[in-house]
């Protein structure tokens, strides 16, 4: 097994790590153990085991299974940011909030893997969640209504014209500074 | 900035006393203050690190038109804007020293900005690695309470502007260890006994086998400085606000526990050798002419431990949390309002600490 921060030399060292009752591994050599600061014992205190490191140590391994870079190889960009994987696994930081649903499936395993979890309990917004289901409504009701249309069902397209109406004129009232 | 805002802040970075530094809260002979931060970021707009100067301005702008609505009332007290890029290097510093920015916060790129109640106990930096980063500081173990004030003004925020929010990860922030609640919470300790009992070691380590992390003063690489750590959660995805709060605020009143069974333990048996290294510090802080902020920071240490033990009469927590910022590099060039060598500083900042201490009856 190679080291999973420089993905050269032979793993040497494993540590085991319980976050959230999930077991997380890391496999290292010997060097890079040393420079994570996860082996000096005997200093002041055993020096963090920081989620970062955790981040980066994983990115690496990732970073080993993309393809070499050169054109075309940097996989899919985020249409808002321009961001690509590569570019996100080389700075440590997402370039804005859509690369979170581009990036997603290789986001997960991340989020599982430095947070033992993928799935939000806390707060949550009340204005931009409300805004946000609205807005999901929105696109569900115009599909419905190009269906509507399409199959000449034009008391039901009206209904549902209302409905849009309705929800726009909700949506304006709650958005102020835009 | 206008010449009002100016004179505000001029007042803030002078002053020694921050109401978070008052030794008042829980526990506070040995928890010094409680921090509570909120990483949220704006919608369909890049992060902080990929903006350009301009749109980083019309981030700021926007930020500084919400903290307008949410108004005194939200904050719970009069607030100031101020764009970073106005002021000079040296303040952003002691902005840092004073806990009120991050030393990355600091680095003078244009379009970075503080929200600031006056008071200290609230600020927003605009810009940072997301674009707001609201934080809440209290005196003593009152995490509970920072959480509700930092979570009222978030709601006041979200009530101005739309939030990056996704239903199944929740607050969308620049870097991925921060997402889902986007919540930092952290304790600053003084463990001077520990220390003495060589006992530090095994009980920080014992805080990091949980899953919290340790730092020390002043973040990275300076552990142990003053024997002050800074105890905070780590993950921040799948827990509630309220569980990470109060599994922190359960492990460092276990930290908590263990210092004052040792302070007991070295009143106790060891009096003599306490009051006689509290009072050689003592004395050293109040006669000397000369003082480095490392050697200053080492004394203070067992100067506080003197004062909450009950054996210095006249000098209280407050008092000497004061010398603690006092002590810091930038803070004595602020507060003399001149650039000093490095041994005009040890001058000025050993005169600054006496007089402190004279006030006091010391």
């Amino acid at each position: 097994m190679v080291c999973e921060e420089c993905g050269k030399a032979q793993a040497t060292v494993h540590i085991e790590r319980i976050i959230n009752g999930r077991k997380m591994t890391m496999h290292l050599c010997r060097e890079c153990a040393e420079r994570s600061g996860l082996m000096t014992l005997g200093v002041l205190f055993q020096p963090s085991f920081s989620i970062n490191s955790l981040m980066s140590a994983f990115l690496g391994s990732q970073m080993e299974a993309l393809p070499s870079t050169g054109p075309g190889m940097e996989g899919p960009r985020c249409p808002v940011c321009g961001m690509s994987y590569r570019d996100f696994a080389r700075a440590g930081q997402l370039g804005c909030a859509r690369c979170y649903e581009v990036f997603e499936d290789r986001l997960e395993p991340l989020l599982r893997r430095i947070h033992g979890s993928d799935n939000h309990v806390g707060k949550a917004p009340a204005g931009t969640g409300e805004r946000a289901r609205m807005r999901r409504e929105l696109e569900d009701l115009r599909k419905q209504l190009s269906r509507a249309v399409a199959d000449e069902a034009y008391e039901e397209a009206a209904k549902i014209r209302d409905q849009i109406k309705q929800i726009e004129a909700k949506l304006g009232g709650i958005r102020r500074d835009r | 900035m206008t010449g009002n805002n100016a004179e505000v802040l001029h007042a803030i970075l002078t002053r020694s006393s921050s109401p978070w530094m008052e030794g008042s809260g829980e526990l506070s002979s040995v928890v010094i203050s409680s921090r509570v931060r909120l990483a949220r970021n704006l919608e369909d707009i890049p992060f902080p690190h990929l903006l350009s100067e301009n749109d980083a301005s019309t981030v700021m702008k926007r930020v500084f038109e919400a903290s307008g609505r949410v108004g005194e009332k939200g904050f719970g007290g009069p607030v100031i804007q101020v764009d970073l890029s106005e002021i000079s290097p040296l303040d952003c510093q002691v902005l840092v020293e004073k806990h009120l920015i991050s030393p990355q916060h600091a680095q003078g790129r244009p379009g970075k900005g503080l929200v600031l109640r006056l008071d200290e106990s609230a600020s927003i930096m605009v810009n940072e690695e997301d674009h707001l980063r609201i934080q809440v500081l209290r005196s003593g173990l009152e995490l509970a309470e920072a959480w509700v004030l930092a979570s009222g003004i978030d709601d006041l925020f979200e009530q101005n502007l739309d939030y990056a929010y996704d239903e199944r990860i929740g607050y969308l922030t620049s870097c991925p260890t921060n997402v889902g609640t986007g919540l930092r919470a952290s304790v600053m300790v003084h463990l001077p006994a520990l220390a003495v009992a060589n006992e530090t070691s095994r009980v920080l380590t014992a805080v990091n086998k949980v899953g919290l992390v340790v730092r020390g003063l002043y973040g990275e690489g300076t552990e142990g400085q003053g024997n002050v750590f800074q105890i905070s959660n780590q993950i921040t995805l799948g827990q509630t606000e309220k569980e990470i709060i109060e599994n922190l605020s359960l492990v460092v009143r276990q930290v908590v526990t263990e210092e004052v069974k040792v302070r007991e333990m070295l009143f106790k048996n060891h009096r003599i050798e306490v009051e006689d290294r509290v009072f050689r510090s003592l004395g050293i802080l109040s006669n000397a002419r000369k003082i480095t902020s490392d050697e200053a920071i080492k004394l203070w240490s067992d100067l506080r431990l003197g004062v909450e033990l009950s054996m210095v009469p006249g000098l209280e927590t407050k008092d000497v949390n004061e010398i603690l910022v006092l002590s810091r590099p930038t803070f004595v060039q602020k507060f003399f309002g001149t650039a000093l060598t490095a041994q005009e500083r040890d001058i000025r900042r050993a005169d600054l600490i006496r007089k402190h201490l004279a006030s006091r009856g010391v």
